[in-house]
């Protein structure tokens, strides 16, 4: 690490509990007054050229390779985008309701996951406690139950996914124009089995992070915390809709910026812009420009920007939350509480599509108008989630570019490491583990997906370094 | 008595050597070993400590950047030491037979399969030589391992060495 011009800078060199790699670099002056502070995520780009010239059906499969943690996200949004190439984009309904069922479920136990095994260990022991008993083991000694409720709710929603999606390796569940499979009266009536317990411990998690958020509202409406846009996925009546939908952008205050844009025409509105010290792109809304048109995704921003919510108890989650902040929360710990509303959601539409029978339909694939360009858009757990391609007429593809959630939310995450950095750490006589794992609190807030899943044994430690105005080590650790 | 082992290879295909968990899984498979469950998957989670639970013995089949070729063999004890990691997304064995054992009282044993691999900086679903020669000489030395139930004795007989020669 460089120092420069006199300044130090400190140096997370991968944060802890996320997906892949990235580092948090914190320069500070003389006086430990903190002069920049940013997120470098390294992100592969090389995966679009490995796509290129592979006919357009192995996409669904191929996108998989991009990201251990939501493989099914990408084989989905790769599937809506391929449904156009072969002009099968008005899927059956037993197809569609496969799909949202599979999509409903990566929902689960991504949500499932981040809350109950990544953030709870911050939200239970406190930003500042010993790093040895704020993890997941933690947790799963103080408080088993809750963690033993987190594996399983994790391990119902895998089970879905399993059901509809095929083998966790090689899901191939989604096809251009349709599904390869229907779900067995059998398996209907297994996840029926457990569908009241999963109900009830969803509930409950929504009820811990409403009652978190709000018991510690004075200190979390600070804490990381701006205004921004908001980006999203809403249904045709303005319904939150996690798998289809138009785009539509909020401002802070909730006055639409655009709405029900489709999305072969996003490239319309949204532009990335690109940054010398960055592997990851800016996107931004292409009429505000990157100073201003930035936005945030996922979570928070759905919850802000739906008009409703189409399940009962989701709908009144939404509606307090809403009525907490008098409109949209701009709060960046309100994610957990808008990630617990989602959660409970998905658990809602998979009890409803499991007493759907269209579940064990056999009319599953369609087709029509071939074409040669194409645009698949969700909702992904971490945020909206872009697929876009070209192909040939030889079937092959020609271009690919991704935009993933991660990307969407990358200025709203540098600009919550500048505003911690600036509140927590600015000024301190010593950068303590403590404090930094607040930069990382507010990074996870997000639940980032760092498009990594290479992790074989021996690679990624994780390397903290603080470096003195001349260019030294004042301190280092590794874990 | 080991009676039921699951065994689980993890990694991304789509990243060249690091497939070589997943490689070994889709082998073990064909086999249809009695009593032996096989799993993949792109890493472990939180989960699979559910399923060890299940298990008298769990093998993690991984590839390895660095260490004994072509494979090593060894034991892995419950350690929540290594739960002060990069992420939890993913887990290392340690830490999942800790899990497993806090949160379901998981008597497991457990053992860690690491195939040596070479390639990993890129996109490729494809296995670099070496690697392949590696993979065929963990499955030569686990089938037998696994068949007769000498996950133990083998790995204890092996933790002197750096790694485990094929038999």
């Amino acid at each position: 690490m460089e120092a420069t011009n006199g300044y130090k800078r400190v140096s997370i060199d991968a944060v802890t509990r996320v997906e892949g790699h990235g580092k948090v670099t914190i320069l500070l002056d003389e006086e430990n007054r903190v002069r920049q502070a940013r997120l470098h995520i390294i992100e592969f780009r090389g995966f679009e050229r490995f796509v290129q010239g592979r006919p357009y059906w192995e996409v669904p499969v191929l996108v998989q390779r991009l990201c251990g943690i939501c493989p099914v996200s990408h084989h989905l949004a790769a599937a809506k985008a391929m449904d156009r190439i072969v002009g099968g984009e008005d899927l059956t309904p037993p197809a569609e309701k496969l799909r949202r069922l599979m999509h409903y479920g990566q929902m689960l136990q991504s949500h499932a996951l981040h809350f109950f095994h990544l953030c709870s260990p911050d939200l239970l022991f406190g930003f500042d406690a010993d790093p040895a008993v704020r993890n997941i083991v933690g947790v799963a000694r103080a408080h088993p139950e809750l963690a033993k409720q987190g594996v399983l709710l994790r391990k119902y929603g895998q089970e879905i996914i399993r059901a509809t999606a095929g083998k966790k390796v090689h899901g191939t569940g989604a096809i251009p124009g349709g599904v390869n499979r229907n779900l067995s009266l059998e398996e209907r009536d297994a996840f029926l089995t457990e569908i009241d317990q999963i109900s009830a411990w969803a509930t409950a998690a929504l009820q811990l992070a409403r009652d978190y958020t709000l018991a510690h509202l004075d200190s979390l409406a600070e804490f990381g915390s701006f205004d921004s846009n908001h980006l999203s996925l809403v249904r045709a009546d303005g319904a939150m809709d996690l798998y289809d939908g138009g785009l539509r952008a909020i401002d802070a205050s909730g006055a639409i910026l655009f709405d029900h844009l489709d999305n072969q025409r996003y490239l319309e509105q949204i532009a990335e812009d690109v940054r010398s010290w960055s592997y990851m792109k800016f996107p931004f809304i292409r009429d505000l420009g990157p100073e201003i048109g930035w936005y945030r995704v996922g979570p928070l921003a759905r919850v802000n920007a739906c008009d409703f919510i189409d399940t009962p108890e989701a709908e009144a989650a939404r509606a307090d939350f809403k009525a907490t902040f008098g409109g949209p929360s701009n709060v960046t710990m309100a994610y957990h509480w808008a990630r617990m509303i989602e959660l409970l959601h998905a658990v809602e539409k998979i009890r409803a599509l499991l007493h759907d029978p269209d579940l064990q339909g056999t009319d599953l694939v369609v087709s029509g108008q071939r074409r040669h360009e194409t645009v698949g858009i969700l909702e992904a757990p971490r945020g909206t989630l872009i697929h876009h391609y070209r192909v040939d007429d030889d079937d092959c593809v020609t271009m690919a570019n991704l935009i993933v959630s991660t990307t969407n939310n990358n200025e709203a995450m540098n600009r919550a490491v500048q505003k911690v950095a600036e509140d927590h750490i600015s000024g301190q006589p010593e950068v303590t583990e403590a404090l930094l794992n607040h930069v990382e609190v507010a990074i996870r807030a997000y639940d980032p997906c760092l498009s990594c899943a290479t992790h074989a044994l021996g690679r990624m430690p994780l390397a903290v370094q603080l470096i003195g105005p001349t260019g030294e080590v004042l301190a280092q650790g590794t874990r | 008595m080991v009676q039921r082992v699951l065994t689980i290879g993890y990694g991304n295909p789509g990243r060249l050597d690091d497939g070589l968990g997943p490689a070994m899984a889709e082998m073990l498979e064909a086999l249809a070993l009695p009593g032996v469950t096989v799993d993949a998957d792109y890493q472990l989670t939180v989960e699979d400590a559910a399923a060890v639970a299940q298990h008298d013995a769990v093998v993690f089949m991984d590839a390895a950047v660095t260490g004994p070729e072509p494979f090593s063999f060894q034991r892995v004890v419950p350690d929540d030491r290594s739960a002060v990691t990069w992420s939890s997304h993913s887990l290392e064995p340690a830490m999942l037979m800790a899990l497993a054992r806090d949160l379901f009282g998981a008597g497991a044993e457990g053992f860690v399969l690491a195939v040596r691999g070479y390639e990993f900086d890129d996109f490729g679903e494809r296995l670099c030589d070496r690697a392949r020669d590696n993979l065929a000489a963990a499955l030569q030395f686990l089938v037998p391992v696994l068949r007769d139930r000498r996950l133990g004795a083998v790995a204890d007989a092996s933790s002197a060495r750096p790694a485990v020669p094929p038999v």
